[in-house]
């Protein structure tokens, strides 16, 4: 009796192992592990639960003046016509203007003052002689009304950053150097043609320079013209050890000197009108608040700004997204262990032996990693925005308006941040091939460098360069308020400010990673295994 | 108990990684502090009063205490990814003595360790800190361990790593894995700050900084308005005790009612 013996055959295709195969096979490996995807959910409820704890603990409250009730919320912070969150507060010496018309002024001094509040509180407080702040301005202005946040050009003398051309907040244009004197005036026109406005600077009143010419795209044919002057408030930054920053300073005044105030075109007939734009009601200027008239000259006392406002007011969105941290940890562990786990446990010879073309080995974990923390972090972060930014607003915080593409672009630039660090610590655990050394080389790299810049361990300077050259760049990504150089701010990493551009910033973790990954791919092939 | 002690120290002594480890924590810990010294100017008259030149000093135990709980979380993880552990629990079936056998050994090793990093900081303090302005004469006498705050600022600076090199190593012995480990309790140290950072309460900062191992540990270090601190650096080092005895009780539990 003979029996038919049938050898096994697998009923697995046979086929080319394809980049595609690996892929699946990377793939398979990290589905199936189920500490892993639970790990995944963790990183991703991590993001949430601290985005909650961020908005719960953050209240905002104010009050109208000494002993009245605190009123959940925070006062009013005008809006630009670019949607952004704006300074208007400021002296404003101002004629009726229909349709075109120009202004020409002469400035013929700058003086500084600085104010300390007085013995009450609510009263005006003292001045005392100060230099004139580098962005107190004077000049002209051809304003929407005397609205906050309404829109606006205006050709401007400034403490120390000479003529500018400045326009609805956001738009600064340089122009001539230097500061005014009695000795060295400055003459300054701007015209209205339609909607488009043009600012010129000239030293004598015959010659004059173009500074600059914008289009207010539906600027009302009726608006607001004439002098201004504002002096933003000083601030010293004192950095604080293990604490962030102190700011302090205080209100600051300007007043400017004008003559040869000459206007042609649409000008209503009348008296020239002072309001305190942005003072309390409708405050009106007189001689006792700084608006003085005699004869040809004219004298204007301002404090204030016209300008974006970008700290202070606030939190800005990214706030929100303070768990990024403790996903990071959990997808920089995942993202070691990924590979680490397959040298412990020998897996790495059977994987280098079913793949031999152990590049694309490494970069189907890559891929693998990188798009399960890719979206991970979108999905957390998507769900953290909106929900923290709720609990903060019902808690009476003010969230500074950004933009639809900022808003997407800090959301998603989360995720890649993510992804990007995971796939070094893929990279780096292919490196060490230890667990624990891999995942901290990876944490002190990019997690400590932001405590020690952002934490005022070290000063502004050396922050900036922490921020430049390690993996913590990226989370440059994360700014969604632009350092304007026309503010005389503290844009320093303890305020959230980079010194990198968002994509800049982010380049450099990428740079990290890709460098990594390539060493890493060398090490692959030139070891054993 | 001897016995334990010994075999543990001949398994730290035997490989080169805590040797290892332990001069890179001594190394960056004092490199970090010299460069966070050197960074430091008394550029504004306002310095006189904000800086602690201690704590400053000091700041580079910030990176040290990562590479001691990478030391003290591969002493028992290694265990746990080589197999190592089935043969420690057989020789040595008293599990607790295994447990603090290791603890011992390890706190040993980083207090030394600590001393030596310590004292590193200290010193690049008291040379550099002179060289850039923060003299006498604004009010910063140069570094001395006869100071009574800055002794304890050191001591317990040092304090503070074996209690962070506890916390790592009991960290490892619940989750039995370097990498998880690792994860877990640099997340606990560097994690609090920067929330502190996000969070605007003074009242939930306040409770943050008196709760978080880290924050909380290192107001030890603090020698300039230490009354206004949210809480005193003995009480704060004792909340960092209390993580690392709560950490090292369950790891103890753990390690008895697990099979291994």
């Amino acid at each position: 009796m003979t029996a038919t013996v049938t050898s096994y055959r697998s009923t697995v295709e046979t086929g080319r192992a394809g980049f595609g195969q690996v892929l699946r096979a990377e793939w398979t490996k990290f589905r199936t592990v189920r500490g892993w995807l639970v790990a995944t959910a963790v990183a991703v409820l991590v993001m949430i639960v601290l985005g909650w704890l961020t908005g719960a603990g953050s209240h905002s409250s104010y009050n109208s003046g000494p002993g009245t009730p605190d009123i959940v919320g925070h006062p009013y912070v005008p809006i630009g016509p670019g949607g952004e969150a704006v300074q208007d507060r400021f002296s404003f010496v101002h004629r009726t203007l229909d349709g075109d018309g120009s202004l020409t002024v002469r400035v013929t001094s700058l003086t500084g003052a600085q104010v300390h509040p007085g013995p009450d509180p609510s009263g005006p407080g003292q001045s005392r002689p100060a230099p004139v702040q580098p962005w107190a301005k004077a000049g002209l202005i051809v304003k929407e009304s005397t609205q906050q946040g309404s829109a606006y050009a205006a050709i401007v003398v400034t403490g120390g950053h000479g003529v500018r051309m400045q326009y609805n907040f956001t738009g600064d244009k340089a122009g001539p150097t230097g500061s005014v004197s009695a000795g060295a005036p400055r003459w300054l026109r701007l015209t209205r043609t339609g909607d488009t406005l043009t600012g010129y600077a000239s030293t004598d009143g015959t010659v004059w320079t173009t500074v600059g010419s914008v289009r207010l795209a539906g600027l009302p044919a009726t608006v607001q013209a004439g002098l201004f002057a504002a002096s933003p408030s000083q601030e010293n930054v004192t950095q604080h050890l293990g604490g962030g920053g102190r700011v302090t300073g205080g209100p600051s005044r300007l007043t400017a000197g004008f003559d040869n105030l000459d206007v042609s075109g649409g000008f209503a007939a009348g008296d020239w009108a002072g309001t305190a734009v942005g003072g309390d009601g409708t405050a009106g200027l007189d001689e006792r608040t700084g608006f003085m008239q005699y004869g040809d000259r004219v004298s204007l006392t301002g404090s204030g700004d016209i300008a974006p406002d970008v700290t202070g007011s606030g939190d800005a969105m990214e706030q929100t997204l303070a768990g990024v941290f403790g996903t990071l940890t959990v997808m920089v562990v995942l993202g070691v262990l990924f590979v680490t786990g397959e040298y412990r446990r020998g897996m790495i010879r059977t994987s280098l032996a079913a793949t031999p073309r152990r590049g694309g080995v490494l970069a189907a974990k890559a891929v693998v990693i990188g798009a399960v923390t890719f979206v991970a972090g979108l999905v957390a972060a998507a769900v953290t925005v909106p929900l923290a930014e709720h609990i903060l607003r019902t808690n009476g915080n003010f969230i500074y308006p950004v933009s639809g593409l900022a808003q997407a672009r800090v959301i998603v630039g989360t995720a890649a941040l993510l992804a990007v660090a995971a796939v070094l610590a893929l990279a780096v655990g292919t490196i060490l091939r230890r667990s624990a050394g891999a995942v901290a080389t990876v944490i002190l790299l990019i997690v400590l460098p932001y405590i020690l810049a952002t934490a005022g361990v070290l000063p502004p300077e050396p922050s900036r360069w922490l921020l430049r050259l390690t993996p913590a760049a990226g989370f440059a990504i994360q700014q969604s308020l632009p350092a304007y150089p026309q503010l005389s701010r503290a844009f320093t990493p303890a305020f959230g400010f980079y010194p990198l551009a968002p994509w800049a910033g982010f380049a450099v973790l990428c740079g990290w990673a890709g460098l990594a990954l390539a060493a890493a791919g060398y090490l692959l092939r030139r070891r054993d295994v | 108990m001897r016995t334990a002690l010994h075999a543990e120290w001949t398994k730290l002594r035997t490989v080169p990684g805590p040797c290892a480890l332990l001069s890179g924590a001594v190394l960056l810990t004092v490199a970090l502090s010299a460069l966070v010294a050197a960074a430091t100017t008394c550029a504004t008259p306002g310095c006189a009063r904000d800086l602690d030149t201690v704590k400053l000093s000091l700041s580079g135990v910030q990176l040290g205490q990562a590479v001691v709980a990478v030391l003290a979380v591969l002493a028992v993880g290694g265990e746990y990814s080589t197999g190592m552990i089935r043969t420690t629990l057989t020789a040595m079936p008293r599990r607790a003595a295994v447990l603090a056998a290791k603890a011992a050994t390890v706190t040993g090793l980083v207090l030394v360790a600590g001393t030596v990093a310590v004292l590193g900081c200290v010193l690049a303090g008291r040379l550099i800190l002179p060289g850039n302005g923060l003299t006498a004469a604004p009010g910063y006498p140069p570094l001395s361990l006869a100071d009574g705050p800055t002794l304890r600022a050191a001591g317990g600076s040092v304090l503070y790593l074996a209690l962070i090199g506890l916390l790592s190593l009991s960290v490892a012995t619940i989750v039995r894995e370097s990498a998880a480990a690792i994860g877990l309790v640099l997340g606990l140290l560097y994690l609090f700050p920067i929330l502190l950072h996000v969070v605007t309460d003074p009242g939930w900062q306040r409770r943050l900084q008196q709760i978080a191992p880290s924050s909380a540990g290192l107001a030890i270090q603090a020698t300039v308005g230490v009354h206004d601190l949210p809480i005193g650096p003995w009480a704060g080092l004792g909340v960092l005790a209390g993580w690392a005895a709560g950490a090292l009780l369950a790891g103890a539990l753990l390690l008895r009612l697990r099979d291994c």
